[in-house]
């Protein structure tokens, strides 16, 4: 198994990044608010790791991953990947980049050409980007297929011809035509049957020990992430509220939303169903147009106080890699630091 | 006779392809005040069966056969219009989509109401305050503001919320519910599980949650219905099926899954392949091109399609294996490596 190097500098940096998205009016499109998609995020991934991103539809999951992939512009923050800073770098210079970075995304419908062959598809990042392989791209394509479970004489076959767990191999075998070092995945299970889910899910682990992969997986269903990571964040509203390495986030959850997550996740034994109590959060994800002030939590939260709706609570370690945004937070030995402080202040 | 019986129903499609076996011999049964769970993989024949049960397929090009009663009376025999006179009243089903069964261009209380008159005879206003009552009691805030709203001014949990308040509106004896939350968040999920429960205990319904998910199975079911290509390949209580299954398949899926209740696995145990399509069903056993136990059947699996049998009290399972082996290898292979990993 690879093991994460978190001794040596992060692989991928992502510093305050915001990403705000302009809502207009009128002919004149006039901006009247913005949608704080993201906003303010900072997080590391070491290399050799799987960072887990969790949170509910429309939290800034795919966002996140498109401004650390370049795919949008963010409005604030930086984002540094192996010591460069590729945050403003234009698209030339980000070219030899793209190599190493590269996303899956979560459906393998849409985002394969129907009109493509299956070797037009996964040999095109070669064409792209003029790489030179040692035996002919098509060599190249067809040691690609082997590697994630396809036959490589399916070489001239079309999308429709493969199920939804093939086709989302398809995707994956585009992504490593490069042999990049960081991947984005974005919910890269969820369109696919339980079954298919794990072979995926096996696939992916593989690859990650052979080739030396880093991931981000991006997802919502906390079981296949609990699963998959070495790491975890929680995201709420376009913030991180939560992370730290899987075993704590899972056995120790520390902020009250996390601890709501992992409550209402059905568990398959039908005698757990009686002894268990969830915890029932009152409505929905309030709008990203105009999130709640302070901590964007309280007014889902059972444990808001006066100071949770005027005082934003900073990201703060509790323990060595555990980071938490909470005045109040659950399983907590004492009242942290951070909560102290803005306290007083 | 049970509140609902299902008695070898199949419903096949003629298409240009060939014939689609979507449902093909399902038999079940269920009380008023109990649950029933049908899981399977997408394409099995779950939504096919609930809009069976429902009169849906009437007067479409779908071929049906076998019986379906609910409270006494045969329904696949009964005309179109007399199962529709049952639906909203006797019946009633919760989709997937909310967009699709609530009409846009009308307002939430609007579409309540006209259902409600359907089956009752009272004025607008009785209506309309049946309407506000049923909205607030599924959980939408403001019920009397929020009767107004048209559909898309809903967010999904709402818009789920609301459907689940106009099918319960006539206090339907069945209920099915297709994929109810698989579209919804976990917390919403929660909820809309959580008051699917309590309106039931109040009404004293018969309740079919169809999904992909164990673990939402696991959480209402008092029985459990496992399909694969179309046909029941175990069926039994849910206490059975979760801890004592003798299906490859339903051993597969619990294989398949990561789990949240259990200490972390190093790895999953997938099924291997994919499922079927419904046009080119596997002959023999369905399952025998992903069954790891299929040679242990000698050259049967491939012939002929096994028969549901009982194996304990109301447990089915359709397997060419015998019990003895079925169990064995559950108790000294399976059920080892998923505890234990
Ligand atoms: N191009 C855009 N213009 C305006 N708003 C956008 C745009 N892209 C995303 N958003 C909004 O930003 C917020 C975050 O979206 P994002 O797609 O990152 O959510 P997500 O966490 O990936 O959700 P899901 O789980 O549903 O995929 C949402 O409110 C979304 O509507
Ligand atoms: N009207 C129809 N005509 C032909 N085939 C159909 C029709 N409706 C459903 N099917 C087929 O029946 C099978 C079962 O479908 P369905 O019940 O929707 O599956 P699921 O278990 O995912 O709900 C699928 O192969 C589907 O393509
Ligand atoms: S800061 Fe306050 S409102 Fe926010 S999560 Fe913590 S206790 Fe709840
Ligand atoms: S009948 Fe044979 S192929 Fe089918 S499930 Fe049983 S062992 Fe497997
Ligand atoms: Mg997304
Ligand atoms: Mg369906």
């Amino acid at each position: 198994m690879t093991e994460p190097n978190y001794a040596s500098e992060p692989l991928l940096s992502v510093q305050d990044m915001e990403k705000h998205f302009p809502v207009t009016k009128g002919l004149l499109k006039r901006q009247v608010g913005a949608v704080k998609a993201v906003d303010g995020i900072s997080f590391d991934v070491f290399k050799g790791e799987t960072l887990g991103l969790v949170g509910e539809s429309g939290c800034g999951k795919s966002t996140t991953g498109r401004l650390v992939t370049r795919l949008l512009e963010p409005t604030a923050g930086k984002v540094v990947f192996e010591g460069q800073d590729i945050t403003h770098m234009s698209q030339g210079r980000l070219r030899p980049l793209r190599r190493d970075m590269q996303m899956i995304f979560q459906d393998p419908y849409s985002s394969l050409n129907p009109r493509h062959t299956v070797g037009a598809i996964v040999g095109a990042p070669f064409r792209i980007q003029g790489v030179q392989t040692e035996n002919g791209i098509k060599k190249a394509v067809q040691d690609i297929l082997s590697l994630v479970g396809l036959n490589p004489e399916h070489y001239n076959r079309y999308p429709h011809e493969f199920s939804g767990g093939q086709r989302q191999r398809i995707g994956i075998a585009r992504t490593l035509a490069l042999k990049p070092k960081l991947i984005i995945a974005d919910e890269p299970v969820s369109a696919l049957d339980v079954s298919i889910q794990a072979q995926v899910v096996n696939l992916l682990e593989d690859l990650q020990n052979e080739l030396d992969l880093t991931y981000v997986v991006i997802a919502h269903d906390l079981s296949v992430v609990r699963h998959i990571s070495d790491r975890v964040a929680v995201m709420y509203l376009g913030k991180i509220v939560e992370i730290a390495d899987r075993k704590r986030l899972y056995s120790s959850p520390m902020h009250p939303y996390t601890n709501a997550l992992l409550s209402a996740v059905p568990v398959p034994d039908p005698k757990a169903r009686k002894g268990r109590e969830r915890i029932r959060l009152a409505g929905d994800v309030p709008s990203p147009l105009n999130p709640p002030p302070a901590c964007r939590f309280h007014t889902r939260c059972w444990k808001a106080q006066e100071i949770c709706k005027t005082v934003e609570p900073p990201l703060g370690e509790v323990a060595s890699g555990h980071r938490v945004a909470c005045h109040f937070p659950e399983n907590a030995v004492e009242t942290p630091a951070a909560t102290a402080a803005a306290e007083q202040s | 006779m049970s509140f609902l019986e299902v008695k070898d129903l199949k419903i096949h499609f003629p298409t240009d392809d060939g014939l689609v076996k979507s449902v093909d011999g399902l038999t079940f049964d269920l009380e008023r005040g109990k649950t029933l769970g049908i899981v399977g993989e997408s394409g099995s024949g779950k939504s096919v069966t609930s809009l069976g049960i429902l009169g849906l397929h009437k007067g479409g090009r779908a071929r049906i056969s076998g019986e379906i009663w609910l409270d006494g009376e045969e329904l696949n025999g009964a005309s179109a219009e007399h199962v529709r006179g049952l639906r909203g009243k006797k019946m009633a089903m919760i989709f997937q989509d909310p967009l699709s069964s609530m009409h846009p261009y009308y307002t939430v209380g609007h579409q309540i109401i006209e259902a409600y008159r359907i089956h009752n005879d009272v004025s607008k206003q009785v209506a309309r305050k049946h309407a506000i009552d049923m909205l607030g009691r599924v959980g939408i805030p403001e019920p009397a503001r929020r009767v107004d709203s048209y559909p898309h001014e809903f967010s999904g949990g709402m818009r789920q919320r609301a459907m689940i308040a106009m099918a319960l509106s006539c206090d339907p004896e069945l209920l099915i519910a297709d994929e109810p939350t698989t579209a919804l968040d976990v917390t919403v999920q929660a909820q809309i599980l959580d008051l699917m429960v309590d309106l039931q205990r109040e009404f004293n319904s018969a309740l079919i949650i169809i999904t992909h998910d164990l673990g939402v199975v696991a959480e209402l079911s008092d029985d459990i219905l496992v399909m694969y290509g179309g046909k029941c390949i175990e069926y039994g209580p849910a206490d059975s099926i979760f801890y004592r299954p003798e299906h490859p398949y339903t051993w597969g899926l619990l294989g398949s899954m990561p789990r949240l209740d259990r200490e972390p696995t190093e790895r999953l145990l997938p099924i291997k392949g994919s499922p079927p399509s419904l046009i080119n069903v596997p002959p023999g056993c369905a399952f025998h091109p992903r069954c790891p136990y299929a040679e242990r059947t000698q050259g049967k699996a491939e012939t002929e399609v096994p028969a549901l049998t009982e194996t304990e009290g109301g447990h089915l399972v359709r397997c060419h294996m015998s019990r003895d082996e079925r169990r064995g290898l559950w108790e000294n292979e399976i059920k080892p490596v998923l505890e234990t990993q």
